[in-house]
């Protein structure tokens, strides 16, 4: 088995009085895909959170590319610490979190720029790259304002991948989107996978596309790993009454 | 009971005369009613003509005045916002007290304190600190303008600032920005088109009060507007003319800035792009 980019181990989230996340163990390895799917309301948009510390957990561990987190006070030294984490750790939001004030190229270099203080040419060249990868290399001097939205999320990816994470999580990437919109988006994350290589962890409800390009699908229950699989497997096959209650409504 | 003819007549003709010159005949009766008033009171033409340069020079020393305060006032409103919005409770704490007390007291005693009461805590101290605490009439009104005016700007910083959406900043600590990074490069940029207009309306709001600054009694090579009218007025005993001309200057001073400020207000309403293309076009295509 290839080395686990991401580790998570006795992961517990708690907001306030609700315990959101109740334990979970995971490893993603590298070049992996894991699409985590579930209820809403189940904890699986917060546990991708937790892998990049924009939630804190309650209790548990995360490791990423080597470097390994638990709770703690936020220091100086911790604040730094996962400032480095999230270097390794690209993410796609849900209502993509362009940066509205620059322009698409401008969103994808402002990370290897700000953060990674790359010169500009060079971090304009290799944004170009990016924005042909998910095919906008023509709308590299656009404003997010004039992008539909397939292309705003497009964008997001190209920003993402501008870092060069270990891992890039997918918070529900095409639930914003009009229906005909997701293609486009799903296909470029497809490539990703098959084209690049790139280890994913992705929070979503597109089952084809999980059958299609998903290492591996989790059901996500109550704040718990319930059931966990290949997707041919877990959607032929599943254990529990509530995941098969779960892929009948969105199968 | 039929009414007058004539006032029907008037109602007739007054229902075929444009608003606008409407409006222009009301304000001209307004001028001419008080044009009436001031020559029953002698009001001296002359003597105004006289001196008007005078004490329009002043405008140089407000504008100076205004200027600089609006500056400072910037730079305490951007730091006491970060502060408000901070979970550090030093930093939390310090801009409570600033804000607090800054637009709990008179502007006229805050210059007071600073101008009179500062030198007295001065000379309790070491020789250089009450040098230091010694302040002349202008920089002292600088002072007072900039705390006040940033406390109260303190408040509009802070809602330009939450303005920008907290997933803004998740997605530039995603890429591993640190605060302030976050702040430069993704809030403050978002947040400046909800900050400026209302800052310009401060702008126009502290020319005025500059006026106050003449209460320190300013050096001869500094005095603005209000304190060259009232040393004229007093000397020729021409108070009416004096402070008419610098109500006037005031006046003008505000309108020419109110109106650029309008124009402002309608770009930054437009143009969501840093280049300031009008987003009434791009929208088109989105």
């Amino acid at each position: 088995m290839a080395e686990a980019v991401v580790r998570i181990e006795g992961l517990r989230k708690t907001f306030v009085d609700l315990e959101v996340i109740r334990g979970v163990d995971l490893d993603v390895h590298k070049a992996e895909v894991v699409v985590i799917c579930g209820r809403s309301g189940s904890g699986k948009s917060t546990l991708l959170r937790c892998v990049n510390f924009l939630e804190e957990p309650t209790a548990g561990t995360i490791e990423v590319a080597g470097m390994k987190l638990g709770p703690g006070l936020p220091t100086r030294t911790r604040r730094d610490q996962i400032r480095a984490l999230r270097m390794h750790a690209g993410m796609v939001f849900q209502d993509f979190q362009l940066f509205p004030h620059m322009t698409a190229i401008g969103n994808v270099m402002e990370g290897p720029v700000t953060v990674k203080k790359m010169e500009k040419e060079e971090a304009r060249s290799q944004a170009m790259r990016y924005l042909e990868q998910v095919g906008l290399a023509d709308k590299a001097e656009q404003h997010p304002i004039r992008l539909s939205g397939g292309q705003k999320q497009r964008v997001a990816i190209a920003r993402a991948l501008a870092m060069e994470p270990d891992v890039i999580l997918f918070d529900e990437p095409t639930s914003a989107l009009d229906p005909e919109l997701t293609g486009e988006v799903l296909a470029v994350m497809k490539s990703l996978s098959t084209d690049f290589h790139k280890t994913m962890m992705v929070v979503t409800h597109e089952m084809a596309f999980a059958r299609e390009v998903a290492d591996r699908v989790i059901f996500f229950h109550n704040g718990v790993i319930l059931e966990e699989g290949p997707p041919d497997e877990i959607f032929a096959a599943p254990q529990f009454d509530e995941t098969k209650r779960f892929f009948q409504a969105v199968l | 009971m039929t009414t007058p003819s004539w006032m029907e007549a008037l109602a007739l003709k007054s229902a075929s005369i444009p608003f606008r010159r409407k409006l222009v005949i009301v304000w001209a009766v307004i001028f001419g009613v008080m044009g009436v008033v001031f020559a029953l009171a002698r009001f001296d033409t002359d003597w105004m003509r006289r001196n008007f340069l005078f004490i329009a020079t002043g405008l140089r020393t407000t504008v100076f005045i205004a200027v600089a305060a609006i500056i400072l006032a910037i730079v305490l409103a951007l730091l006491g916002a970060l502060g408000r919005l901070s979970k550090n409770p030093i930093a939390f704490g310090l801009t409570g007290f600033y804000t607090s007390f800054f637009r709990g007291t008179p502007l006229i005693v805050q210059m007071f304190l600073i101008y009179f009461a500062l030198p007295q805590m001065g000379r309790a101290g070491p020789d250089w600190l009450g040098d230091l605490l010694i302040l002349d009439a202008v920089p002292a009104g600088i002072l007072a303008l900039g705390l006040n005016y940033g406390a109260y700007m303190t408040e509009i910083f802070r809602a330009g600032i939450q303005s920008v959406s907290g997933g803004q900043t998740e997605a530039a600590g995603a890429i591993g920005m640190n605060y302030a990074q976050t702040m430069r490069r993704v809030v403050l940029p978002q947040a400046i088109r909800v900050i400026i207009p209302p800052t310009g309306n401060e702008f126009i709001a502290m020319m005025k009060d500059t006026a106050l600054v003449s209460f320190l009694g300013a050096t001869a090579s500094q005095l603005e507007v209000f304190r060259k009218a009232q040393l004229l007025g007093r000397a020729d005993n021409r108070n009416l003319e004096a402070f008419i001309v610098s109500a006037l200057l005031y006046w003008g001073l505000t309108t020419v800035f109110t109106y650029f400020q309008g124009k402002l207000e309608r770009r930054m309403g437009t143009g969501y792009t840093r280049e300031g293309q009008p987003v009434r076009k791009a929208a088109a295509h989105g």
